[in-house]
């Protein structure tokens, strides 16, 4: 299972960005592999229009299962997301990655929306 | 004449001016009054009639055509607003953030981005004797008023041209929607009043009608409440003062009834007359 996370940072004590769309980090955790991979996502600064779709875009090209983000993706990435076998977590906004993938691992996230 | 009234803040008393200057010179000459704060207008409130005519309004927005694409995805590269997104197999059109700009529709090699009519919203036109009124009403839920107002204005010169004043009702702020009614005026009509915000969004909006390089005066309304650090930025800035409206209890409670004021205010009335004679000067 691959499970993303949008992050501040590329390692585990990095904490979760509550921004989706211009989140600096997008996080892959290949729990089959135990491997964390980071891709750079600070070129969305550039982006005046539609850094939510964009960010979804890159997330499909991810093929992930499980998002967990923070504040949750705004309406325009949340179509693209529905379009997805992807089951969202919100409000993990704060937590360290790690706490964030217990959090998840305990059932204790919220289910965004989908 | 086209007049714009605007602010760069909000409740600053933009619709109050409007209707009761364009009911005013609707007492002697043509007049169009136009709401463009397309996004809640409530000059409705205020002129009200029962034959008003409609005109449906849409925009044209990319449809993706799956059997002639050939995913080449150069549509994706073209869109400035990141309206396309290609979704491994599928493009995605995301109408909230298209412009109708039609760059990916009139490029694309296999002409599989056909432009299609969406509803935008509705201009709303009542006659009133001397007085054409218009109110623009974007659709619940759309994000861009520009394209509503450009669409109103040329109403207004297909329909209106000879209309000897025309007023434009501004959308708030110093934004695109602001700048769409107010780019197309004579003359601009800055609204503010004498409080700490009122001179920080003044200097907003006074800033953005330099850069359109407009010709423009202000008005105070509410004359009496915050303090004079207004006036002083007027006179540093060389900004004509061209009517003081006084803050008067009875004009809210009048205003809150829908009432028109003018003729029971005569502070008001005198301050119209001011502007209008500004107005008359200058056409």
């Amino acid at each position: 299972m691959r499970i993303i996370f949008t992050s501040t940072g590329e390692g585990w004590d990095s904490k979760i960005d509550p921004r989706f769309g211009r989140t600096d980090f997008i996080l892959v955790y290949d729990t089959e592999k135990d491997e964390l991979e980071a891709h750079d996502n600070r070129e969305i600064k550039e982006v005046a229009h539609g850094a939510g779709p964009k960010t979804a875009q890159k997330i499909h090209e991810l093929k992930a299962d499980v998002l967990i983000t923070g504040n949750g993706p705004g309406g325009n990435a949340a179509t693209i997301l529905n379009k997805m076998p992807l089951k969202i977590f919100i409000r993990a906004g704060g937590m360290s990655i790690r706490e964030a993938y217990e959090a998840y691992k305990d059932d204790a996230l919220e289910p965004g929306a989908q | 004449m086209r007049v714009a009234i605007a602010s760069g803040k909000g409740g600053t008393g933009k619709t109050f001016l409007a209707v009761n200057l364009a009911l005013k010179a609707a007492e002697t000459q043509t007049t169009l009054l136009m709401d463009l704060d397309v996004e809640e207008p409530n000059g409705g409130i205020f002129i009200q009639g029962d034959d008003a005519e409609i005109h449906k309004v849409t925009r044209a927005i990319p449809s993706w055509d799956p059997g002639a694409c050939n995913l080449c995805g150069k549509c994706i590269s073209w869109c400035k607003f990141n309206a396309l997104i290609k979704l491994g197999e599928m493009i995605l059109v995301m109408p909230p953030l298209c412009h109708s700009c039609y760059a990916c529709s009139e490029l694309c090699p296999m002409q599989a981005l056909p432009m299609e009519q969406q509803s935008l919203g509705e201009i709303r036109h009542l006659k009133l004797g001397k007085l054409d009124f218009t109110e623009s009403k974007l659709d619940v839920g759309l994000e861009q008023s520009s394209p509503l107002i450009e669409r109103t204005l040329e109403l207004a010169d297909e329909l209106f041209a000879d209309k000897e004043l025309q007023i434009l009702d501004s959308p708030p702020g110093t934004a695109c929607a602001m700048v769409s009614a107010v780019k197309t005026v004579d003359y601009v009509i800055l609204i503010s009043e004498p409080t700490p915000f009122g001179i920080f969004d003044l200097n907003l909006a006074v800033e953005t009608v330099r850069q359109l390089g407009l010709p423009f005066s202000v008005v105070i309304n509410r004359d009496g409440i915050g303090n004079n650090d207004i006036y002083d930025y007027l006179e540093k800035e060389g900004i004509p003062l061209l009517a003081k409206i006084p803050n008067q209890r009875k004009i809210a409670e009048m205003y809150s009834r829908g009432e028109i004021i003018y003729q029971q205010v005569p502070e008001v009335d005198e301050a119209l007359e001011q502007i209008l004679s500004k107005l008359r000067s200058l056409s």
